[in-house]
């Protein structure tokens, strides 16, 4: 599982991609409906995520993933 | 980026055009030097120093050897003009091939060659260009596609299909990036002087420039100013368009 570290560079991604202010990108927040994320931030965000962790994220993976905390979960666990 | 920066006018872009060694490719490719802009080439056949010979005009287009059917050298195309040129911001996705017959002596080589190339060949390099497209939040990709698409025309059935095939893709990506100011239009051009169409036989041209209204096919140059206009700041509020260039043959059938 992740670390701080790991959370950090996430949240990094996140706030690069999804050009938010970085007290938004908590575990609780909803990309869509806290974050103002569409399908196509999401996918820039998972490219992101995977050239920064250096992992993989099959398409099936995303299905039900809809806040911050379940995407740094799904990231963390392949590391 | 541009070395000449945003909002420079027509002038200055990174263009991309695959198939750009000859035919449409390079008069798209030389339309687009005149505008002022960098323009990078895809060639399967033809060697750099055959382009470069083409003439003083086409001296500064910047070629690169791409199969469009290897992803791989979609990638290290695009990696070439990415270190060479910058990142492209217009992307004219034009290489494209016929292998003509009849559908009943069509075997599976012919139509998977032409679909390949034709089809998936443009998503390769369309899928390839539209990343830093979607980060710098703009871009143009222009898909060149055919009147045979909808006029429809014997022997070419791989073809047709292929050509149709990318108004479908075309749309449906328009859809997927007009939020990042991206626009991706078709042309559609009829009877272009080409050596593809020297192919099909002087008979079929004639047959087919009898139901051109006017008369006479297209060079070059006429598919390049649709081409750049859809590129150009004119064209700002036009996506998932398909502009017919085919001198009234179809006439946006």
């Amino acid at each position: 599982m992740g670390d701080d570290a790991s959370f950090d560079k996430f949240k990094a991604c996140a706030i690069d991609v999804l050009q938010v202010p970085p007290d938004k990108v908590v575990p609780e927040a909803r990309f869509g409906d806290d974050l103002d994320a569409d399908s196509l931030d999401l996918v820039e965000l998972v490219m992101a995520l995977e050239e920064a962790f250096d992992v993989t994220v099959d398409e099936s993976e995303l299905e039900g993933i809809e806040t911050v905390g379940q995407a740094y979960e799904l990231i963390s666990a392949k590391l | 980026m541009s070395a000449s920066g945003e909002g420079a006018g027509p002038g200055g872009r990174v263009v991309l055009v695959t198939g750009g060694s000859r035919g449409i490719g390079l008069g798209c490719a030389r339309r687009f030097q005149d505008l002022g802009d960098r323009v990078a080439v895809t060639y399967r056949h033809a060697p750099p120093a055959e382009l470069a010979g083409a003439g003083p005009d086409a001296v500064d287009l910047f070629p690169v050897a791409c199969d469009v059917r290897q992803p791989a050298e979609v990638e290290s195309a695009f990696g070439a003009v990415e270190a060479a040129l910058g990142p492209v911001e217009v992307l004219v996705a034009n290489a494209g091939v016929t292998k003509d017959t009849l559908l009943l002596r069509m075997g599976e080589e012919a139509w998977d060659e032409v679909l390949d190339t034709n089809l998936s060949g443009v998503y390769r390099v369309v899928r390839r260009g539209l990343g830093p497209m979607v980060r710098a939040r703009r871009g143009r990709i222009v898909v060149v596609s055919s009147v045979v698409a909808f006029f429809g025309s014997p022997g070419q059935v791989n073809y047709g299909a292929a050509k149709a095939g990318l108004v479908g893709l075309a749309r449906s990506l328009a859809r997927e990036v007009g939020s990042r100011g991206i626009t991706v239009n078709v042309v559609a051009p009829g009877v272009v002087d080409t050596d593809m169409i020297a192919t099909l036989g002087e008979q079929r041209v004639e047959q087919l420039l009898a139901l051109v209204p006017l008369g006479r096919r297209a060079s070059p140059a006429d598919v390049a100013g649709a081409v750049a206009f859809l590129a150009s700041d004119d064209a700002a509020y036009i996506t998932g368009a398909v502009l017919p260039v085919d001198g009234g043959l179809a006439m946006g059938m």
